[in-house]
């Protein structure tokens, strides 16, 4: 009696397992296949840079028959007497800048939504909501022309400054999420010991948004690595040019015919992405997960 | 630059810490609220000074003035000149900007649903557990972080262009090549199936929206007879729905924004035929290869209007479908 029904319910189990084993196939037949479609496109850039120039446009193998340098050689030589390095400098120069501003100014008015119980807090709050529903392309105009009259096209200063202004609301939106997960009695500790807002900002709780931070700074980094349209609207010298404008300047020079250059160029443009990605990919996916934020 | 902010920061030190004295002999202890006080009130506006410049300088200012510009003429060099609705009764006899919204409106309401129904699809494949599923979540969430980017326009263009990748594909598959790049009826798809490449945002946000369902609501389902179909529709879709709520509303936003894939692709042109002259696009040209910045702050006006309008509808509807639960956020 005993045996018969281990062995009934070894036999169930076996079945069960039979059929998890069957689904879990049929998962990574299906999620497989999809990673290929996905993955695709960028491997077939990447492999592409290594294929001589004639032979990218309609192979569809991966596989380079002959591997060749040559199109990071002719991508690394610059544009019009601009040499590569320049851009990417550039694109650095615009990338730091952007985290640090936008590091700064957030933490600091995140802080202000959290932590301080002033009039008007909420109604800031709601506007500051609104301005990520607000396409912003309303606003480029009047930038324009204002930092147009104070001489600031051809330098880095108007896509700089909005950063230290905070006007990402988006950065704000995750650092105050971030701040009210954090225990209030850990102000109310600092106060007793004698901290202001400023010392319980610095002292306590900085330190302790170093995983918003983190966040913070690298869709900083990238959002700035990959902009098109502020450098589009406001640098016209090529010695001020970031890595996407010459990127898109180079795919104009050598039109048709430079396949190769234009892969290698676009592969390099990436690598800093990725590069962050690999490394932080957890930072990232949980960062999008956990706050509703967007890529 | 980081000067003044550290300026400001100390100025808030200082305006704090005399906040503090004042403070120092709470009489009711205000442990659970902090109290209010002008000292309180004067931190405030100190942290938020940033971003209410910011707002001010760089928002609400600028916004004012393109309202302004819209009823003007202008170009720049010469003061704007005051012209009423002319702009806006000359933008609808405009063919392309009516193009041009047709063409974004088609990309919103095709791509945007067809890029969620993506989403959602892997992301229920995903949440069954298994094995590398957060491997796989990493993975097809990468695009999205490059698909903005000007190297990915470039791929995109080189695979979908006359006798490229996308060509042999479809010749693989016995139907007419000729190239995507170069055809006005298939650059939308293309257009479309670059925003859905990059369907890992919003599937990372369904994935962590499903997670939330608790697995009772599940098991109660199947023992009162549910199949799976009805399951999904009558337990995963509602519990679902704020966070479905959520990525409508900012996926729709983002896609009346597209700009640079389609800049890059057609070469700054918006062809061929205009089939890739996105709204914004169509700004970008007025407002600063023409200089009309009155007629491009005129379209700027629209755009918000006809944002505001959706989004206005999909808060309004959502109370309909969207089922909040208890304290979901």
């Amino acid at each position: 009696m005993t045996t018969a029904m281990t062995t009934a319910s070894a036999a169930a189990s076996a079945v069960a397992k039979r059929k998890k084993r069957t689904s879990s196939v049929v998962f990574h037949v299906l999620v497989l296949a999809i990673a290929v479609v996905i993955l695709y496109p960028g491997l077939w850039m990447v492999m592409s840079s290594f294929k001589p120039n004639g032979d990218i446009v309609g192979n569809v193998n991966l596989w380079p028959e002959t591997w060749t340098l040559d199109n990071y050689a002719s991508a690394l030589g610059g544009i019009g007497g601009v040499p590569f390095w320049s851009f990417v400098l550039n694109s650095l120069i615009l990338a730091v800048g952007s985290v640090v501003g936008i590091v700064l100014s957030a933490t600091v008015s995140a802080y202000a939504f959290a932590r301080i119980n002033f009039p008007g807090r909420g109604v800031y709050f709601a506007i500051m909501i609104g301005t990520m529903l607000l396409p912003f392309h309303v606003v480029i105009i009047p930038q324009y022309i204002l930092f147009n009259s104070m001489g600031m096209v051809n330098t880095f200063l108007p896509l700089l400054a909005p950063k230290f202004l905070a006007t990402e609301a988006f950065f704000v939106f995750l650092m105050v999420q971030f701040l009210r997960g954090l225990p209030r009695e850990l102000d109310e500790a600092a106060r007793i010991d004698g901290c202001g807002h400023w010392g319980i900002f610095r002292l306590v709780l900085l330190p302790l948004m170093r995983p918003a931070v983190i966040t913070s700074s690298i869709f900083a980094f990238i959002w700035s690595w990959n902009d098109f349209l502020g450098p589009l609207l406001y640098l016209k010298q090529p010695d001020t040019y970031p890595l996407p404008i010459a990127l898109r300047i180079y795919v104009d020079q050598t039109s048709v015919s430079d396949y190769g250059a234009q892969m290698a160029m676009a592969v390099l443009a990436l690598v800093p992405v990725l590069l962050f990605f690999v490394l932080f990919q957890r930072y990232l996916v949980d960062g999008v997960a956990t706050q509703g934020l967007k890529g | 630059m980081s000067a003044t902010t550290t300026e400001r920061g100390r100025q808030a030190g200082r305006g704090s810490a005399r906040g503090k004295t004042t403070q120092s002999s709470p009489a009711r202890g205000g442990a659970a609220k902090p109290p209010r006080s002008r000292a309180e009130t004067r931190a405030g506006y100190a942290f938020l000074s940033p971003w209410l410049l910011g707002f001010g300088l760089l928002t609400a200012g600028p916004m004012l003035m393109s309202l302004y510009l819209a009823f003007t003429d202008y170009n720049l060099f010469r003061a704007p000149e005051f012209v009423g609705i002319d702009n806006f009764t000359a933008l609808f006899a405009d063919p392309r900007f009516l193009k041009s919204a047709q063409v974004t409106a088609i990309y919103v309401f095709v791509g945007v649903p067809v890029k969620l129904a993506a989403a959602l699809a892997v992301a229920l494949l995903l949440n069954a557990k298994h094995r590398g599923q957060g491997a796989y979540r990493s993975m097809f969430y990468a695009p999205s972080l490059i698909g903005a980017s000007v190297s990915v326009a470039i791929v995109w263009r080189a695979m979908f262009i006359d006798d490229g990748v996308a060509d042999r594909v479809q010749q693989f598959f016995g139907l007419p090549g000729g190239g995507w790049v170069g055809n006005p009826d298939m650059t939308m798809p293309m257009m479309i199936l670059l925003a859905v490449w990059q369907f890992g945002a919003p599937m990372v946000i369904f994935l962590a929206g499903l997670k939330q369902i608790p697995a009772e609501l599940h098991e109660a389902a199947a023992v009162d007879g549910a199949g799976p179909i009805r399951r999904f529709v009558s337990v995963t879709i509602p519990m679902l729905s704020p966070v479905l709520f959520f990525n409508l509303l900012l996926e729709t936003i983002g896609a009346f924004q597209v700009f640079s894939s389609a800049f890059i692709i057609s070469g700054g042109t918006g062809g061929p035929a205009d089939s890739t002259l996105f709204y914004t696009f169509y700004l970008y040209i007025k407002g600063f290869t023409e200089f009309r910045m009155g007629y491009a702050s005129a379209m700027a006006w629209v755009l918000v209007l006809v944002v505001g309008i959706i989004t206005a509808i999909l808060f309004r509807t959502s109370r309909a479908w969207v089922h909040y639960t208890g304290d979901v956020r």
